[in-house]
């Protein structure tokens, strides 16, 4: 048994391990264990216990998700199970490892998540720009299915199950698990209301479990070696090992898979090396774009769920972002709001409209051409893109480190508009 | 009924809505864009926040979407909240940061719904102070202006015309705050419902490309309620005038029968109005023993005084009505020359027919539906009908109707059916049974269960045999083929399944047995407890009335001139080139002494008449239309014609006057002459009250024409003469030509339009439905004067038609209908012409072989002496042995049925 689970099989600078060395190193153990005679509900079982909590961002307890899913005879089919292998979150490169590293855990898990709920066909959903990964995908599930892992009756147990590769045409909003769905279905990548949710009325119309490529990778470990295996990886209640990413100007910016509940401090130190020489920390977005900040008051969080939530943030995607001392904060948050602001599918109001405007504003305070009252319209924008106020977390999460970045670095945003001018150009 | 809580005031609403709906049926003023009645929710636009309570201890609440919210018992919510109100001000400052704000030259202003809500919201000073995004617009063709700038992202258009209308040349394009909602590239919109875009539009990006060219602000047109005379169907329009012109048509809501929307030839039909060819004045056409043809301008008494001459002198009069002039029209004639004398002015096999339909209707157990009800319909045969293009708007609800059964899917997980995008995500393309039976492949087609195209009386041995298959009492035909057995067993089960089964025939195939087919399937349902539906095209707005009316045909007409028995000939409001054979209607010209026609509009009838008297069109009289379903309506004169010209019905009651038939208190008003009706014709008995009489008042006032804001009303004819003339009376309407009058709560038959405070757009209609989408308060327009015989089980029609049989030489004309041009008098108007397709003869692929023709070669076609050239369009999906040929468009021999014709290739020379 390994504290690290999700990495154990990947070597940097090696290819990843092919079907045969995979099944070496005890893959597919868990097809086998699944498929050779557990019911679907007692693998869904297993998940609930190990309090496994999806890693797309949300946090979300997997097996709760999959235990909404009609099952039995009189179920609506067929049934689909969908990766979230979209990753195209500001600052996070975490799935990307694990599809780079070790695509044969990515389908071993496909195929016992799409067993739990008895769906007869998955997808995994990749960002397109994932192109080394889109062709280890395909040569993984090419593996797997002449093996009998995939395709009718598989192993003997009368199970059948169909996996797709789809390598998406690169919109952020694809990740948004409905969005993605309707660009699975050829439509425009817009949100779908909530309820229905997938879980009842999905992919075409049917029951669908949308899942992180993270959190899905962790199944097969959880079904081998059991729930309370899992809990025990983790520092924190939450459970788990979790994979951590730090960019930014630090030493040796990268990712790591660590017991759920790591300090920042660890993180950070320890693992990234520290701040480049000179550099001082001033802030961190713990969880991708949409969360935010942190600062140096928080080095000792334990980084998970639910602490992370209390400090006022959010653990996101587990990617920290780090401001330095010697980068524009409001620069900073102009370059996030940029991307959002593009990235808006355009279907609500608040987000289509108010990140371009926020957007905007944040420009000509950079440009110097900032005025007091700008502050106070930020403030308003934040507000406006509250979570409720817009169609999907877009733009909530948008306003995630630009509110926050308000608050905390207001002397900064006062000074561009003072001095007419950007004080770190 | 749930009770609610707005603003701590307790409401009772009806089950199964969503919270705008409520409060919009309540009466209550809250502000949206992206919910529209007739598409449902999708909340995107988020402009109809509130603010939802937990409990009545709950203080601080949180906002949600009004339109995605189900109005549940016991919620309790806050409009006036102050931050939802704030919400809502914000969200149309965000939208206004890239609106042009060009209100002053946008042709939407004043009728606006940008405009109404950004008032209602409070929104007032904007602070955006960057640059806004610009778009290039398109051209759309003939009906539709296009101005992207003012787009506010609602989606609308894109849902309306792409999920609810079937479109799919049109869509929204890019993202962020770049969305765009055009075509493809710039071209003529392709649907046949274009038009609505201008209403859907809550601003003004799709605005009347026919209005622009006259172009009147929505407070200036003067106008009243009217009905569309471009089919059977008496869709419920406004149309609007200034300076004694036709600016415009808009939809009038009636929940039965046109609901939200028309069609574009009904929408811009109307220029035939305007036209400088108008019959306008009494014209005299003298013909001396040379030959020679002097045409005089006459004065009105002087025509009058000498057709009452000759009238008088003994001389036998006959009058040809039409199925294009109103109730009172066909009446007044026939009043005048006597029922004996009086022809329908149909031919004899379209008033067999539409006499078929109506006797079927009447003694039969199926109902007739109304257009409303079609769409409801779970499972639908369509017999002989192009409909999209015979009866336009029955198509866009069968379009809804096949939503009907698939629903089934979405209400099992609990989905409401406003909430739009999560009933079409679990829908997805599902549809429900509809099955279209026609000569040839039509626009429907496409979201059929299946079709099948054959010559028309094969189309009636399908529909015997699905009757068979229903019941096996019912007859068959000879000589039945497996794959139409097949397929009418399918069908059969398929209605029989339904909760709601509908079976659409008409005249379109010119073809008794197929009418009686239909007959013959729903009698076969309803007598093993089906309640199934019945409904007929009917040809011209007023075929139904016409025909209830009764009368012989066009044919013992024109016998009856040739055989010297009639020596005055008065027409009313008919070509008769278009109905009859060039030849025939030439021998009646010949025959008789002296034609008098009535019209509007000049035709190849008037250009022989002896004497035209120049009549209303729809906008400038009242009359009385009945629709397909059975439906008498109302409609109202918009304006007061200038000179001479007056409604047909009051021409010949002038005449009835002059010959001291009548004396001048007889028929003074509309209402007189519809008592007259009632008491002589007991099958129109109901057609008085399907709207109040000129004696109506509400509390002691009429109802105005005019806005409250009209504005020029003392300077418009300050050029002519400068005292302000005196009101024009109104003996046929509780309608004034003035701005004075009652503005409340109406009978819905005399809404001119819909305007209520705050509500300048044609969103106003809220505020007089008695429930969203329901119908207007105090029950929709119209009368309905058909009603099936319950219970009763009549003998079906006896055995089909033998198996259609291909002939060596000739070859059986089918009729093919086109929305553009083949109805005779939109097709008089430029916008709409420009959409009429060139002409052609469309063959089979084995006949054109046959005939060594192929696309674009010329043939000609053949019919005893006449003779007509046209460029081959080989069709697929046409029956061997026929040949189709454009309806209206073709000569009239060509397109009675049934012709057998030759056709030949026309070498090139
Ligand atoms: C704008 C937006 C982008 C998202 N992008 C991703 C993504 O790239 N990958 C991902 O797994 N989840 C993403 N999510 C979260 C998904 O909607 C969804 O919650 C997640 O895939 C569920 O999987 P989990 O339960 O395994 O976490 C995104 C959410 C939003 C609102
Ligand atoms: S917040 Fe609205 S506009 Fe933005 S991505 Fe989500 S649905 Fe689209
Ligand atoms: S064009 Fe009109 S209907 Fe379409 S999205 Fe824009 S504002 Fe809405
Ligand atoms: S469907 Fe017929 S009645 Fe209705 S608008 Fe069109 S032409 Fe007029
Ligand atoms: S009307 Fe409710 S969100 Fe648009």
């Amino acid at each position: 048994m390994t504290d690290r689970p999700l990495t154990k099989n990947i070597r940097p600078g090696q290819p990843p391990l092919d079907l045969k060395g995979y099944e070496k190193a005890g893959g597919y153990a868990a097809v086998r264990k699944a498929l050779g005679g557990m019911a679907p509900k007692d693998v869904t079982q297993v998940i609930k216990d190990s309090n496994l909590r999806g890693r797309g961002g949300a946090g979300f307890p997997t097996g709760v998700k999959w235990s909404l899913v009609p099952i039995g005879p009189d179920a609506p089919r067929p049934k689909y199970l969908v990766v979230n292998a979209d990753e195209m979150e500001p600052g996070t490169f975490k799935d990307r490892l694990l599809l780079e590293g070790d695509p044969h855990q990515l389908v071993e898990a496909v195929i016992v998540a799409a067993y739990a709920i008895e769906a007869e066909t998955a997808y995994i959903f990749l960002r397109g720009e994932y192109i080394l990964a889109a062709k280890l995908l395909m040569q993984a599930i090419a593996e797997a299915r002449a093996a009998g892992y995939l395709g009718n009756n598989i192993l003997g147990s009368g199970y059948n199950l169909d996996l797709h590769l789809h390598t998406s045409a690169g919109r952020y909003i694809c990740g948004e698990e409905t969005a993605l769905l309707n660009s699975l279905e050829g439509k425009r990548a817009t949100p779908r209301a909530k309820p229905p949710f997938p879980q009842i009325s999905g992919l075409w119309g049917k029951p669908t479990i949308v899942n992180n490529v993270e959190t899905l990778s962790n199944i097969p470990h959880i079904l081998v070696n059991g729930p309370e295996w899992f809990k025990g990886l983790s520092h924190t209640p939450n459970g788990g090992t979790k994979l951590y990413g730090v960019s930014g100007k630090v030493k040796r910016p990268g990712v790591w898979e660590l017991p759920m509940g790591t300090t920042v401090r660890e993180l950070l130190e320890e693992h990234a090396g520290g701040m480049r020489d000179g550099l001082k920390l001033r802030g961190i977005i713990p969880g991708g774009a949409s969360t935010d900040f942190l600062g140096e008051e928080h080095l000792d969080l334990q980084l998970d769920f639910d602490t992370v939530g209390k400090a006022g943030s959010r653990m996101g995607t587990g990617t920290m972002i780090i401001l330095d001392d010697q980068t524009c904060p409001v620069g900073f948050v102009h370059s996030l709001i940029q991307f959002f602001a593009h990235e808006s599918c355009g279907w609500c109001t608040p987000c289509r409209e108010g990140l371009p405007w926020t957007e905007k504003i944040l420009a000509a305070l950079e440009a110097g051409q900032g005025e007091m009252a700008d502050l106070d319209r930020l403030g308003k924008q934040v507000k406006f893109m509250a979570p409720g106020m817009t169609f999907c977390p877009l733009a909530p999460g948008a306003m995630s480190p630009l509110g926050s970045g308000i608050k905390r670095f207001r002397e900064d945003f006062e000074r561009h508009i003072r001095e007419k001018r950007c004080p770190w150009r | 009924m749930a009770t609610i809580y707005i603003d701590d005031k307790p409401y009772e609403v009806k089950d199964g809505q969503n919270l705008l709906q409520a409060c919009l049926s309540l009466g209550l003023n809250l502000s949206y864009f992206c919910w529209h009645p007739a598409l449902g929710s999708v909340g995107a636009c988020r402009q109809c926040a509130v603010k939802q309570f937990k409990d009545e201890n709950d203080k601080q609440g949180r906002l949600v979407m009004s339109c995605m919210t189900p109005a549940s018992a016991n919620i309790r919510i806050s409009i006036g909240d102050a931050e939802a109100k704030e919400f809502r001000q914000d969200v149309i400052e965000h939208l206004m940061t890239n609106h042009p704000h060009d209100c002053p030259v946008c042709d939407e202003g004043g009728e606006c719904h940008l405009q109404d809500m950004t008032v209602m919201s409070g929104h007032h000073d904007r602070e955006y102070r960057f640059k806004k995004r610009t778009h290039i617009n398109q051209d759309l063709g003939p009906f539709i202006n296009h101005e992207m700038n003012r787009c506010i992202q609602c989606y609308r258009c894109v849902r309306y015309y792409r999920d609810y209308a079937g479109g799919r040349d049109f869509n929204v394009f890019a993202s962020h705050d770049n969305v765009y909602f055009g075509r493809h590239e710039p071209g003529t919109l392709e649907s046949e419902f274009s038009g609505n875009l201008v209403e859907v539009c809550p601003t003004g990006v799709f605005t009347d490309k026919t209005q622009k060219k006259h172009y009147t602000r929505r407070w200036d047109l003067q106008v009243a309620p009217s009905i569309c005379v471009h089919c059977g169907l008496g869709c419920n329009t406004t149309p609007g005038e200034r300076y004694g012109q036709l600016r415009r048509i808009r939809n009038r809501y009636n929940g039965e029968v046109n609901g939200y929307f028309l069609c574009d030839r009904g929408r811009y039909g109307y220029e035939f109005v305007n036209s400088a060819q108008r019959v306008k004045q009494v014209v005299y056409r003298r013909r001396d023993d040379a030959g020679v043809e002097t045409v005089e301008k006459a004065v009105k008494g002087d025509v009058l005084r000498y057709l009452a001459r000759l009238l008088a002198d003994g001389a036998t009069a006959i009058g040809i009505g039409s199925p294009r002039a109103s109730v009172e029209t066909n009446f007044a004639l026939r009043a005048l020359v006597g029922p004996e004398n009086y022809f329908t002015g149909m031919t004899a096999l379209e008033t067999r027919l539409v006499s078929s339909m109506i006797e079927i209707l009447k003694t039969g157990p199926a109902r007739t539906p109304s257009l409303d009800e079609i769409g409801d319909a779970d499972a639908v045969l369509v017999l002989g009908e192009d409909v999209t293009n015979v009866a336009p708007m029955m198509a866009l609800r069968l379009r809804q109707s096949v939503r009907n059964e698939p629903m089934a899917v979405a209400h099992k997980i609990g989905i409401p059916d406003w909430n739009d995008a999560a009933v079409r995500g679990a829908v997805q393309t599902k549809k429900g049974p509809l099955f279209i039976a026609t000569p040839a492949a039509t626009k429907l087609d496409e979201i059929a269960t299946s079709t099948y195209n054959a010559a028309p009386d094969n189309l009636a041995r399908l529909g015997y045999a699905v009757a068979n298959a229903i019941d096996p009492e019912a007859p068959t035909g000879d000589r039945v083929s497996a794959e139409v057995r097949q397929l009418a067993e399918t069908i059969a089960t398929a209605l029989k399944g339904a909760k709601k089964p509908l079976v659409i025939a008409g005249a379109s195939c010119a073809n008794e047995c197929i009418i009686q087919a239909a007959a013959n399937i729903v009698w076969a349902l309803c007598k093993t407890e089906h309640a199934a539906a019945l409904s007929f095209t009917a040809p011209e707005c007023n075929s139904v009335g016409a025909a209830l009316l009764g009368g012989r045909s066009l044919d013992e007409a024109i016998q009856t001139v040739r055989d010297g028995r009639a020596d005055v000939v008065i027409i009313a409001e008919n070509d008769l080139y278009r109905r009859a054979k060039r030849a025939d209607v030439d021998a009646l010209f010949e025959h008789a002494k002296h034609v008098v026609v009535i019209d509007h509009s000049p035709t190849a009838t008037t250009a022989k008449a002896e004497v035209t008297l120049p009549a209303a069109a729809f906008p400038e009289g009242d009359g009385t239309f009945v629709n397909n379903e059975g439906r008498a309506q109302r409609f109202i004169q918009v304006y007061v014609p200038e000179g001479d010209v007056q409604e047909s019905w009051r021409w010949l009651r002038a005449l009835r006057v002059a010959t001291g038939k009548a004396d001048v208190a007889e028929w003074a008003t509309l209402d007189l002459a519809l008592a007259s009706v009632e008491e002589a014709v007991p099958a129109l008995s109901g057609v008085r009250n399907c709207a109040p009489p000129p004696a109506f008042r509400a509390l002691g006032q009429k109802v105005p024409r005019q806005a409250h804001r009209y504005s020029g009303r003392t300077a418009m004819r300050a050029n002519i003469n400068v005292s302000e003339p005196k009101i024009q009376e109104d003996p046929d309407s509780p309608l004034t030509f003035s701005m004075e009058g009652y503005r409340g709560e109406l009978p819905a038959s005399l809404l001119p339009s819909f305007w209520a405070p705050g509500w300048n757009s044609a969103q106003a209609l809220t505020r007089f439905q008695e429930e969203i989408g329901g119908p207007l308060r105090g029950g929709d327009p119209g009368v309905r004067l058909i009603e099936p015989a319950a219970g009763s089980a009549p003998a079906y029609f006896g055995d089909a038609p033998k198996v259609f049989a291909v002939r060596k030489n000739d070859r059986l004309a089918v009729s093919l209908y086109h929305i553009f041009g083949s109805e005779e008098l939109s097709a008089l108007s430029p916008p709409l012409a420009e959409r009429i397709p060139a002409l052609y003869a469309a063959l089979s692929p084995s006949d054109a072989e046959a005939l060594e023709v192929a696309n674009g070669d010329t043939v000609e076609l053949r019919l005893n002496g006449a003779a007509w050239r046209a460029p081959v369009s080989v069709r697929p999906d046409l029956p061997r042995g026929t040949v189709g040929v454009p309806a209206g468009l073709a000569a009239a021999e060509f397109l009675s049925a049934p012709a057998w014709i030759s056709v030949e290739k026309v070498s090139a020379t």
